[in-house]
């Protein structure tokens, strides 16, 4: 386990370095003049080339990776082009909401996906399995923007019992984590009924039932136990792509989160906060998904050995 | 099921075969004329859509469905279905150019992974879990951040993150037909290395990279849509359904034509892509799974 451990988590840094190298080489790969870019069209040529030594971009490029790589390992993302506030300050405040965000939909979506899963896998080809996959299926297919809209006409504009958008307690959280779980809790579904059918087709499964288990301890100790070892992984793995996916859906609500904060700074054109959101956002994916391979070799030895 | 009389043609095709377990796959038909009647749709524009796509009518803004303009008018009083008619022709354009490009470079980039192996296979399988190490919506937006905003930087940016699926598929194909038999056979005879990747191992991967190209034209879709909506795609006045549901926002509850029709565009474009790759998976070829 530990030579797994390790050898996983070599892996990982060397997959964090290289993107470090893409976020670095990000910025100058901008066409023009970054510096320019960010100081602004009526900024002097001592404004532009104080802007460039803050971002950096002086010397050679092993130079300046190296002092990057330094100055972002110690917490130091520079400055926003756009607030003039440290970067590292911009993204902490926009942390929780986006935590929050993630965590509500992961826990409904999952919740959701294994039940209607397992009903589905118990009950197969009757009709309750039949609409749960049709809803699966179409849930995967539909856009979360669009929904998100369609339950704010419906729960907000119409009935009136739930804000439009913002970051007000609880009841502003609803809408943003029903809309952002939905594909989640769709993919969760699918994949947890096609792994319950595998597992239930077992010998051990019929063989259970034929020494005279109760058809509930098949249902739990038989079937559903190992038929969660994959599901583990793909629930890890679809964390990764909430986040992903609350970019979209904070813009839809108005959601103050990392993901609107990336938004805005494309559109406005703030790269230090672009990179340092990039970095952020795909740091966090390649450790969950760390995190996701080491879960799953402790509970299915024969990854470790291979 | 009942076929007692076997041609050996049936026997010996594939595509006869894949033609065979295709048919019964209702669903996944349904879908594909669905598809065709979108392009169709979408490539003769100009003649299908009842009112141009861009032009303001001032007189009929914001009307709902009606027999003239069975989708509605937006705030310019343009027509909705005229405007989801041309924006097809966006949304489907985006989908395959991106997802044909990731497909090029992907299969290329596998093809030279999986036969050559040792040191190059290592670098290029280790920069497609680079970009793998980046959601897909992200790394689109990286692209776009760098090129600006625009539709073309949006086929683009999918380019880049469609192109490590198809390139680890590929590879895994590779590595598995460079045993086989036949193509061992080739080499001994001594058929040259491009001509053996050409002729030998590339048909012998196509049947994933078939089912994958249109699962992922599914995925591109929506995720060219939601940069639009964003406002990071297609910009106005052009008729993505994206940028048309953004547009549609300020008037929920007041015009919700705007908002309803364009996503079910997107939806329906989205689902019968997502239904026709499920149906060729499962007719092509069970392995993939």
């Amino acid at each position: 386990m530990l030579t797994f451990a390790l050898r996983r988590l070599g892996g990982t840094v060397i997959v964090l370095l290289t993107v470090s190298v893409f976020v670095f080489g990000f910025v100058r790969l901008l066409p023009g003049d970054p510096a320019r870019l960010v100081a602004g069209p009526d900024a002097t040529s001592e404004d532009v080339a104080a802007v460039r030594a803050e971002m950096g971009l002086e010397g050679s490029l092993l130079q300046q990776y190296v002092r990057y790589l330094g100055q972002t390992l110690r917490g130091d993302l520079g400055r926003s082009a756009r607030t003039r506030q440290p970067v590292i300050s911009e993204i902490g405040n926009r942390f929780m909401p986006t935590l929050w965000l993630t965590l509500a939909a992961m826990g409904w979506a999952t919740l959701a996906g294994l039940v209607i899963g397992v009903i589905s896998g118990v009950r197969r080809g009757r009709w309750q399995d039949q609409t749960a996959m049709v809803i699966a299926v179409s849930g995967v297919s539909f856009p979360s923007f669009w929904l998100g809209l369609l339950l704010i006409d419906l729960f907000s504009v119409r009935l009136g019992w739930l804000p439009t958008g913002g970051y007000e307690g609880w009841r502003s959280l609803i809408l943003p984590s029903l809309t952002l779980g939905a594909t989640v809790a769709a993919v969760l579904a699918r994949f947890t009924r096609s792994a319950y059918v595998e597992v239930a087709g077992e010998d051990y499964v019929r063989t259970a039932r034929a020494k005279g288990v109760p058809e509930r301890g098949v249902i739990w100790r038989h079937t559903l136990r190992n038929a969660l070892i994959p599901v583990i992984t793909l629930i890890g793995l679809e964390f990764g792509f909430l986040l992903g996916g609350a970019i979209v859906v904070e813009t839809v609500f108005a959601w103050p989160g990392l993901g609107r904060l990336l938004v805005d700074s494309v559109s406005l054109r703030d790269y230090p906060v672009i990179q340092a959101e990039i970095l952020l956002f795909s740091t966090e994916f390649v450790l969950i998904n760390l995190i996701v391979d080491m879960l799953y070799a402790v509970v299915n030895p024969e990854i470790r050995l291979r | 099921m009942t076929d007692i009389v076997v041609s050996a043609v049936d026997i010996d095709s594939p595509l006869s075969a894949f033609w065979r377990r295709m048919r019964r796959k209702r669903v996944a038909l349904c879908a594909g004329c669905a598809i065709a009647i979108f392009m169709i749709a979408a490539l003769f524009a100009p003649w299908v859509a009842p009112y141009d796509a861009t032009t303001p009518d001032y007189d009929h803004v914001l009307s709902g469905p009606s027999f003239a303009h069975p989708a509605g008018t937006d705030v310019f009083g343009r027509d909705i279905m005229s405007r989801i008619i041309w924006g097809g022709r966006v949304s489907l354009t985006v989908g395959f150019v991106s997802v044909a490009l990731g497909c090029l470079a992907g299969t290329t980039l596998g093809l030279a992974s999986g036969f050559a192996g040792g040191f190059l296979d290592s670098v290029i399988m280790r920069f497609c879990d680079v970009l793998l190490a980046f959601p897909g919506i992200l790394l689109a937006i990286a692209v776009v951040a760098v090129l600006g905003p625009g539709i073309a930087n949006v086929v683009y940016a999918i380019a880049v993150f469609s192109m490590p699926v198809f390139a680890r598929l590929v590879r895994g194909s590779t590595l598995a037909l460079k045993q086989a038999v036949y193509v061992q056979a080739a080499r001994s005879i001594g058929v040259r290395r491009l001509p053996l990747i050409l002729y030998h191992i590339l048909p012998g991967t196509l049947p994933g990279v078939i089912v994958y190209l249109s699962l992922r034209i599914g995925t591109s879709i929506l995720t060219a849509a939601a940069l639009s909506f964003i406002g990071l795609g297609a910009q106005p006045p052009s008729p993505e359904w994206g940028a048309m549901l953004a547009d549609g926002r300020s008037y929920l509850g007041v015009a919700d034509h705007l908002t309803v029709f364009p996503g079910i565009a997107i939806f329906v474009t989205v689902l019968a892509f997502n239904l026709l790759g499920d149906g060729l998976r499962d007719a092509l070829d069970q392995r993939l799974g």
